[in-house]
């Protein structure tokens, strides 16, 4: 009966999505039209398939098939959004890349959100959806609530994925950085969001643990504010159901305020305090010692979590925004700067007593960069965001320098090492297939982003300073132009430096791969057998 | 699950959790981070007195400092705007009522005036004739002394004020060269004649007969304005073909476009957005260059 139900939906989307692409009233939601009616005639098939056959949950074990399907697509989106990074890097040193025969297409426009969103909601998205799985199965001893609502999220994401890229290529973007998805794309992420949320809350509720253990405390509070935001900031009327276009409900400053609230909380919320519930999981795992501080991780949980909220209008330092509004962002994100290093230290101090492990274990080495690189950014943020230092940094390099010293560093560091930590075991491997590959890859990694930061803060510096030079009379000394000529040799560091971060990702796939293809599977009893605590 | 770590004598206590195999130690958070975090707090708490802050009903608190009385740190910008227009004024007033050819006699103004100019330039001019001021296809190189409507003080300045070919200022610098192909004033092979001629004026690697042919055309149809012999004509911003200096390119299928379809350059009089003492200024460094008559 419940397949039927799937058939005639599956049936329906697909028939209206053809109607609506025949109709459509530009290229983008032509595309994205035709990219849904696809997937609802593939999956049709796949349920019609398998209809009557009868169906087996294993009501005794984890759903790990789903975090299984998440680490390669983690894997694979983290190599195409590093690759496309790469090559807007190399647009931005030598822009005659931008090709001409496929201008529009191909020109660093579309490609940058191509990029962030690829780096960000693909490989960032599925790799705190996948370990979101897999830690709240085990730290609550129970498995994933709601059947294959989690196949659904997995599915739906990638779905969202496809959807967004396909349609800004095309020119499809509602041009608010990090919310470029167009408005029937943001409803669909309303959807799956709201079934990971089931998922994820079904799942805490059923446990059969007493206490919900700290990674899932910000895994849920990402997960519930990522929501908030996502449709706050996505409020628009479309201007004809047939178009990818829609009018944002706010305006002027009010538009520019939302936009920031939500931006600084995606920095906030998806990349800090989901990779912070990442960090909790995999760092005790990895270093098999305890977290350092229970007090520490509940005050700094809720202190950032209050204050990260409020810290948006740092990003509209000296713009039409009000001056109360601008140094209440800046007094938030200097108190914010504490609840920050709160995870850090627990992060570190919990690896106090295994410092040996480092020589030995890369991964843990890993896991050490990636809290560094944390605590780096996470002070560098602060301090530009206070009024003078900002006067500076705002609309310079710096800021590409800060974003990805916590982007590679630790979101790209952090998912790495839960990679590794985690291919041996969902496939149920002895070890990796290469602990000297793993070594290449962190260092491939951290030179790569040492260059990345560094030459970006020298052209930041320089940039700001040149912008702002003026002689004796008070005229400007340097035109805009002259700025764009004196970054060019730091343009080409950067690139090389998102190269060698892009090989160490190739290096990781290889290895993953080969630890599925050519380890002995472990002849010990299923790790995927449920075990209850104690 | 079982617990791997092992407790070692004088450790502190865990607080009894576990998850899968994850414990927690019962430790005090650092007191220097939370020192550090309540002076953070007080801090924050001191700033959003001494300068606005906390929304209000229909305002904000304007802070304790009265530093941005209004609670706008634009007045601090303008007034450092104001700062240096005050100490510029004299020189302003100095280099207006200047004779334009004798600025460059005065060090001081001259000095003042290519320092204003290259401002000007830099923020103005740039987009186009490119920040070095070498130009681009279509926009003249400023380096060189090849000037389509003129290179002295006067003729830069005229340029900059009025602009060249718009629909903004009535005395703009004015002159349109034909469609020759386009409006079938040409045939086909006269155009490719009147090419192959101009290529052999300009010195370039040509059709011997054909430029001989087009030498008539080129008499007929443009020396009125190139001139008799090629060398263009300033009073109308004809160019010179007789050299290597190409606005829009000199070979063989360029000039060809360019007969066809003729070219319409265009520059916006300066008069409506600049001052006139800017618009001495970036002429006295426009003049200064190296082209300068």
């Amino acid at each position: 009966m419940w397949d039927y139900v799937k058939l005639v939906v599956l049936g329906v989307v697909a028939v209206f999505a053809a109607i609506a692409a025949n109709y459509a009233h530009d290229l983008p939601y032509q595309v994205n039209a035709i990219v849904v009616m696809l997937a609802a005639a593939i999956t049709f098939i796949w349920v019609a398939r398998r209809m009557g056959e009868p169906v087996t949950v294993a009501v005794n074990e984890y759903n790990d098939g789903v975090v299984r399907a998440g680490v390669i697509a983690t894997a694979f989106w983290g190599v195409v959004g590093f690759l496309v990074g790469v090559v807007i890097a190399f647009q931005l040193a030598f822009p005659a890349l931008n090709i001409p025969g496929v201008e529009g297409i191909l020109n660093f426009g579309r490609l940058r959100p191509l990029h962030t969103s690829a780096v960000i909601f693909a490989f960032g998205g599925n790799a705190l959806i996948c370990t979101a799985f897999y830690v709240v199965q085990r730290t609550s001893a129970a498995r994933l609530w709601g059947g294959n609502l989690a196949w659904f999220v997995f599915w739906g994401w990638q779905l969202m994925i496809v959807l967004a890229a396909t349609s800004y290529v095309l020119g499809g973007s509602q041009g608010k950085e990090y919310a470029e998805t167009v408005w029937y794309i943001d409803w669909w992420i309303v959807v799956v969001w709201v079934s990971f949320l089931l998922v994820f809350l079904g799942t805490v509720i059923m446990r059969k643990e007493p206490h919900i253990y700290v990674a899932n405390w910000f895994y849920l509070s990402f997960i519930v504010t990522v929501a908030l935001l996502h449709v706050v900031n996505n409020l628009a009327i479309p201007v004809s159901f047939l178009s990818s276009k829609s009018v944002s409900l706010f305006s002027g400053v009010q538009d520019a305020m939302t936009q920031w609230w939500y931006g600084h909380n995606a920095v906030g919320f998806f990349l800090t305090a989901g990779f912070l519930g990442m960090m909790y999981y995999f760092v005790p795992k990895q270093a098999e010692r305890p977290v350092f501080s229970y007090k520490l991780s509940i005050i700094h949980f809720w202190a950032l979590i209050f204050l990260y909220i409020w810290a948006g209008p740092h990003h509209l330092h000296y713009t039409a925004l009000p001056d109360w509004a601008s140094t209440l962002g800046m007094v938030f994100s200097i108190m914010l700067w504490m609840p920050s290093w709160g995870g850090m230290i627990n992060g570190l101090m919990t690896l106090s007593g295994a410092w040996d492990k480092l020589r030995t274990d890369p991964i843990i080495r890993m896991m050490v960069v990636s809290i560094g690189f944390y605590g780096m950014s996470t002070f560098e943020g602060p301090m530009m965001s206070i009024k003078a230092v900002n006067s500076l940094s705002h609309y310079t390099d710096w800021t590409i320098g800060h974003v990805h010293s916590g982007a590679l560093g630790w979101n790209g560091m952090i998912t790495f090492g839960a990679l590794y930590f985690l291919v041996p075991r969902l496939w149920n491997r002895e070890r990796l297939y290469s602990l000297s590959l793993v070594s290449w890859h962190f260092w491939l990694a951290t030179i790569g982003i040492v260059l990345y930061a560094s030459s970006m803060w020298v052209t930041g510096i320089m940039e700001g300073l040149m912008w702002r030079e003026v002689d004796a009379n008070g005229f400007l000394v340097n035109a805009f132009a002259d700025t764009v000529a004196a970054k060019f040799p730091m343009y080409v560091v950067r690139a090389l430096g998102g190269v060698m971060f892009l090989s160490g990702a190739i290096i990781m796939c290889y290895n993953l791969w080969m630890t599925v293809r050519a380890q002995p599977a472990k002849a010990a009893v299923n790790a995927n057998n449920f075990v209850p605590a104690e | 699950m079982c617990a791997k770590q092992v407790k070692k004598p004088g450790e502190v206590p865990t607080t009894g959790h576990e998850w899968d195999g994850i414990r927690e130690y019962d430790n005090p958070m650092p007191r220097w981070w939370l020192w550090t975090f309540y002076l953070t707090i007080i801090w924050a708490i001191g700033y959003t007195i001494a300068y606005p802050a906390w929304p209000l009903i229909s305002s904000a608190t304007q802070g304790m400092t009265g530093e941005t009385a209004a609670g706008d740190t634009r007045l601090a910008v303008a007034e450092e705007i104001k700062r240096f227009d005050d100490a510029n004024a004299p020189i302003k007033a100095k280099l207006v009522a200047a004779d334009l050819n004798a600025i460059s006699t005065d060090p001081e103004l001259d000095g003042y005036a290519k320092a204003a100019g290259a401002a000007v330039f830099k923020t103005w001019c740039a987009q186009c004739h490119g920040a070095g001021a070498a130009g681009n296809k279509g926009y003249p190189n400023l380096l060189d002394d090849d000037w389509l409507w003129g290179g002295t003080m006067e003729d830069i300045h005229t340029t900059v004020t009025h602009g060249i070919r718009n629909t903004t200022d009535a005395d703009a610098r004015y002159s349109e060269m034909p469609k020759f192909g386009a409006d079938g004033l040409l045939e086909k092979p006269q155009i490719e004649e009147v090419v192959e001629y101009v290529l052999q004026i300009s010195g370039q690697e040509h059709d011997a007969t054909k430029a001989a042919a087009g030498a008539t055309v080129f008499a007929d149809n443009c020396a009125a304005c190139h001139a008799e012999n090629g060398t263009g004509d300033r009073a109308q911003g004809a160019p010179n073909l007789t050299d290597a200096v190409w606005l829009y390119g000199g070979d063989r299928a360029t000039i060809t476009e360019t007969v066809t379809n003729a070219r319409f350059g265009v520059m916006p009089n300066w008069n409506a957005r600049l001052t006139e003492d800017q618009i001495r200024a970036v002429s006295v460094y426009v003049h200064s260059l190296g082209g300068g008559e």
